[in-house]
């Protein structure tokens, strides 16, 4: 059998663990982007905690994927076997690009046209909606599809941990050295990675001609 | 007090203990136009943040239609005053016509309202509504940003206009155009007026008075007649690059 055809005779498999893997991408992207973009406004209010954070997501983005998973397992409440620890940890990896896009996008808007903008009586939630965030667009949906492709990739490892999705077929087919089931999850996952970017690169046109 | 705006022995500090302004008072009448000139790094462009409030004197006071600008709340002081920069400072993603109905539409106008004044402005300032009003600023020359920076500031119709440079980033020719025509809209506007710049020129051309600043100092502010006959090397320096 070559590859088409395992995938083929495991199409029912292929399907459903592409939608569990869709799931965990998507959740861990939700409450990343949840998180990161208000951190990542805040940050451009308080320059103070720009340092800190940006240290912290940096070292977490450091930790080797299968280390971090494995970090969290022991943890209670957040850790344990299955589909919850893949989420924190996808979290986690997904804070950075999406803070620090943030960050920089707005801090890159031209000042002088931040203070004409208050000069002429903005609020700073009117700068921030009308033309800051507007603004800096572009760069921080690089960094949301940035963080998307990487966990999609990064989701594979979820199965180490009993969370399913597309790295089952990895894990099985290593352990069996067979690269035709390899395959089976690495070529699904690779076209997700590319759907979500070619995806995300579609929303960000829509926006952008608000 | 009857001024319209009013320095009193007003002082700004930056952390560091340097004095970008430095014990300033004047008063401005309504409807006049006072120039502020000076070098770059005069205080000239920090004076005039002290009135809208842009920054808060470290000493002393600023009064606009004789309230302390510390008592205004610095949004409804603003919308009261036409801010014009250099560059214009136009926002590169609204088109012309979101661009002057900006503070309207802050102001919640409503739609028929912020159109007819949108047109009006660009009238004003010499821009075809129907050529101008959906091209964004990208698609303009420098003086047709420029045009449309001070339609902007008009377009609530603030009693009060600072203008920051606004013409000098234009080449010559289109900056002598444009300085004519900012003199003949101020002949028709009734508005109290602030323009900082360093260009001497210009300083003539639109001032009533013409205030000097070097420093962090206001050196003198003088009917701009009397300019020329003003005893100071700063003065002389200036009224020399003009001939």
């Amino acid at each position: 059998m070559n590859i088409f055809e395992v995938m083929w005779t495991n199409r029912n498999q292929v399907l459903q663990l592409t939608i569990e893997h869709i799931f965990l991408v998507g959740v861990s992207m939700a409450i990343a982007l949840a998180i990161g973009l208000p951190v990542g406004i805040l940050m451009t209010r308080k320059p103070r905690l720009s340092r800190p954070v940006l240290v912290f997501a940096n070292v977490v983005q450091t930790i080797p994927s299968l280390a971090l998973f494995g970090f969290l397992i022991p943890i209670p409440f957040i850790g344990g076997i299955g589909a919850r620890t893949a989420i924190v940890a996808l979290v986690l990896y997904s804070l950075l690009p999406i803070i620090r896009n943030t960050f920089t996008g707005i801090s890159g808007v031209d000042p002088a046209i931040r203070e004409a903008g208050r000069g002429m009586g903005m609020t700073d939630n009117q700068l921030l909606w009308q033309v800051e965030l507007p603004l800096a667009m572009g760069v921080i949906f690089a960094g949301i599809r940035i963080a998307t492709v990487v966990a999609v990739g990064v989701a594979t490892i979820a199965a180490a941990v009993g969370a399913g999705g597309l790295g089952m077929f990895i894990f099985r087919g290593v352990s069996m050295v067979d690269s035709r089931l390899i395959l089976a999850g690495a070529i699904p996952a690779a076209v997700l990675a590319l759907a979500a970017d070619v995806g995300l690169g579609a929303v960000e046109k829509r926006l952008g001609r608000i | 007090m009857d001024s319209t705006i009013a320095f009193r022995n007003v002082r700004y500090t930056v952390a560091g203990g340097r004095n970008l302004v430095h014990d300033i008072s004047f008063e401005l009448e309504r409807n006049e136009t006072v120039v502020i000139l000076g070098r770059s790094g005069s205080g000239k462009t920090t004076t005039l943040k002290l009135i809208n409030r842009l920054l808060d004197p470290t000493a002393g006071e600023v009064f606009v239609e004789g309230k302390s600008t510390g008592e205004w709340d610095p949004i409804r002081l603003r919308r009261h005053i036409g801010y014009v920069i250099q560059d214009a400072g136009l926002f590169p993603h609204f088109t012309v016509e979101r661009n002057i109905a900006l503070v309207p539409s802050l102001e919640s106008w409503t739609g028929e309202r912020i159109r007819s004044r949108v047109h009006e402005m660009l009238e004003l300032v010499g821009l075809p509504p129907a050529d101008f009003a959906k091209r964004f600023p990208r698609q303009l020359s420098g003086g047709e940003r420029q045009r449309v920076g001070v339609a902007r500031a008009l377009a609530a119709d603030p009693p009060i206009l600072l203008l920051d440079e606004p013409f000098g980033a234009l080449d010559p020719i289109t900056r002598s155009e444009i300085q004519k025509e900012f003199r003949d809209l101020q002949k028709r506007l009734e508005k109290t007026i602030v323009f900082v710049t360093h260009d001497v020129r210009e300083a003539f051309l639109l001032g009533k008075r013409i205030g000097l600043m070097k420093d962090g100092k206001l050196l003198a502010l003088l009917p701009a007649g009397d300019f020329r006959k003003l005893d100071h090397p700063e003065a002389k320096a200036f009224v020399e690059s003009y001939s």
